[in-house]
């Protein structure tokens, strides 16, 4: 009988004394359940992170002793021309693909949440079908989109009169775009099925009620639609901000580890698997992991605070 | 005062249909042309890389690499499925793509359903703080500990090329745990459990052998998202899986796209990406609704 008791009267009848130790034991059976988490947890995550931060101190390639060398990789970082090349690549390419990402999702969700539109179902579909499949596998298929003598894109270019895209060659400047292109595909449906969750969750008669206050359509998207929608708005950027940071399938399967010409293409998630797992360096990749870490959850903080105010709880 | 305010609502009521005429009555229709232009050309950009993936597939490479494209299907099938199993033994990866990512699923479904229902249904000492803890672990990117992760898979607890090593590490997520508490704490009511003690039912059966049976559809969607994630998973297999007849598939076909003995031959890697692409096709047209319901779930109600 005792186990029924979540209800408060019975804990207050409890003695005092006893009353935290108790309820841990009454309760042993969520203990339990939640254990394979923290477990896991621990052993695969918990253990990693800190380990890395000690790593981050060392000079390690696994085989020989492990040095300690203080903040030497840390300075070396901070000199390191190629570490300041893959941030500005996946900033760079994080920010220019989240604008029209974002942007698009809503105005689209926008669209397809409005009355004008009839077979919401297909489209809804439609959008999502890039996010299900694999991004080797689509990053594949645009490699041979992007064929520059045989590839279908730069056909419709020429046919269109414009002269033909050499996406990996001259000083590499087509590569960021190759890569943003292929980002925008694959993740603006998830965005938009995303936003359009949260347009269907906003009450219709706000919509009706503007409606007689004879709002157009830009001030009931404006006025209410985007207020309503800034916890959800929090919840894309957070993920997108994570999604960009750790880039990797992609760009390395279009350009190679290296980043293509001049690393027009290397992301900070390639340069960390080339000097972490290709050359061995532990203890300077692990250096780079805590310093993007840190930048990832500073910014998703940040978001918070800007979007989250008084939607945070769980 | 009260009757005053009626009528002024009244009539504004009454106001609105003269305002709604005053508008010329072509823009809803300019207005849906425009955006149904708009969604028809979005769902053709997204649906046609896949069209010209299968295309591509049944060609040669000769067939491929001319000018102009050829839109509809060639007749190279055959010839690329045979050619594909000189560079990977294409079925193998993929019976190592369909065994991970089963049993996987299977294992996170009973971790995160458990886990799940203990935020949900039980008031213990330390839940919130738990509860917080566990949501504050999904931010942490991946990278942080990717190099000591790889160095306890590999050299302590020797999981190279095995399994386990993609199984187990992310068994128990965060997010699953947090959906499922989202979608127990709506669906079931404590007036169950507390009658199911009462008839004297141990606590396990009560989450085994009453609970899980109503799970059954978030089971389904979570089970989804888990198993495309796993299924799709690159960088993971990529360093742990280093023999060919372990490789999962995403890494089975960068092999085809990087072989250097044979050069580079689309029509084989685009087979080969279709092949990879199609269960997840159809798994993905056959539950859309619910991946999509299951989705969202955390995001809106969150």
């Amino acid at each position: 009988m005792s186990q029924l008791a979540s209800a408060k009267p019975v804990q207050g009848m409890a003695p005092r004394r006893t009353t935290l130790w108790h309820e841990m034991r009454r309760n042993w059976v969520a203990y339990a359940y939640i254990a394979p988490f923290f477990v896991l947890f621990a052993i695969f995550g918990a253990f990693p992170i800190l380990y890395s931060f000690v790593l981050s101190f060392q000079q390690w390639n696994g085989i020989s002793a492990a040095e300690w060398i203080g903040f030497e990789n840390y300075a070396r970082l901070l000199a390191d021309r190629l570490f300041w090349l893959a941030m500005w690549n996946t900033v760079f390419i994080g920010i220019v693909a989240h604008i029209p990402i974002l942007g698009g999702a809503m105005l689209l969700a926008f669209i397809i949440n409005s009355a004008a539109i009839r077979f919401k179902h297909f489209y809804r579909s439609a959008y999502f079908l890039p996010v299900v499949t694999s991004p080797v596998a689509v990053s594949l298929v645009f490699s041979t989109l992007y064929g520059v003598r045989f590839g279908l894109i730069n056909w419709i270019l020429t046919e269109m009169g414009f002269s033909p895209i050499d996406w990996w060659g001259g000083s590499g400047e087509w590569i960021k775009p190759a890569i943003i292109i292929l980002f925008i595909w694959r993740w603006l449906g998830w965005n938009m099925i995303i936003y359009l969750a949260g347009l269907q969750g906003i009450n219709p008669e706000l919509y009706e009620v503007a409606a007689i206050d004879g709002a157009n359509l830009r001030q009931v998207f404006f006025r209410i639609t985007l207020p309503l929608m800034r916890p959800i708005i929090l919840f894309t950027l957070v993920l997108s901000t994570v999604g960009a940071m750790t880039l990797f399938d992609e760009p390395y399967l279009l350009v190679g580890v290296t980043g293509g010409t001049n690393n027009a293409g290397l992301t900070i998630a390639m340069y960390l698997y080339d000097r972490g797992f290709k050359f061995a360096h532990f203890g300077y990749a692990s250096a780079i992991a805590y310093v993007v870490s840190a930048i990832i959850v500073a910014v998703s903080v940040l978001n918070i605070r800007f979007f989250g105010r008084s939607n945070t709880e769980a | 005062m009260a009757s005053s305010e009626t009528t002024s609502l009244t009539e504004s009521r009454r106001a609105t249909p003269v305002a709604v005429q005053r508008k010329p009555r072509w823009q809803p229709l300019l207005r849906s042309v425009i955006f149904n232009s708009v969604l028809l050309l979005g769902a053709f950009l997204s649906a046609f890389p896949f069209y010209w993936m299968f295309v591509l597939s049944t060609q040669s490479t000769q067939q491929i690499f001319s000018w102009p494209p050829q839109f509809m299907p060639g007749n190279n099938l055959i010839v690329n499925y045979e050619n594909m199993f000189t560079i990977i033994p294409f079925w193998r990866n993929f019976a190592n793509s369909a065994f991970v990512a089963i049993t996987h699923t299977t294992l996170s479904l009973l971790f995160c359903s458990m886990g799940g229902y203990a935020f949900a249904m039980y008031r213990f000492p330390g839940r919130t703080w738990l509860f917080g803890l566990m949501l504050a672990t999904m931010m942490i990117p991946w990278m942080a500990g990717i190099v000591p992760w790889f160095i306890l898979i590999s050299k302590w607890l020797h999981w190279i090329n095995r399994y386990e090593a993609l199984i187990i590490p992310g068994a128990a997520s965060a997010f699953g745990i947090f959906w499922m508490r989202q979608y127990i704490q709506e669906s079931i009511p404590h007036e169950l459990l507390d009658a199911a003690r009462i008839d004297g039912c141990h606590e396990f059966s009560i989450f085994f052998r009453i609970v899980a049976p109503l799970l059954m559809p978030a089971f389904a969607a979570l089970g989804i998202m888990i198993f495309i994630g796993n299924w799709n998973g690159f960088l993971g297999p990529l360093l742990v899986m280093q023999e060919k007849t372990m490789y999962t598939l995403p890494v089975a076909l960068s092999l085809l796209r990087q072989d250097p003995r044979r050069g580079f031959d689309a029509g084989v890697l685009m087979l080969g990406t279709a092949l990879a692409t199609l269960p997840m096709l159809i798994v993905f047209l056959m539950a859309t609704r619910r991946f999509m319901a299951g989705l969202t779930i955390g995001a809106v109600k969150g």
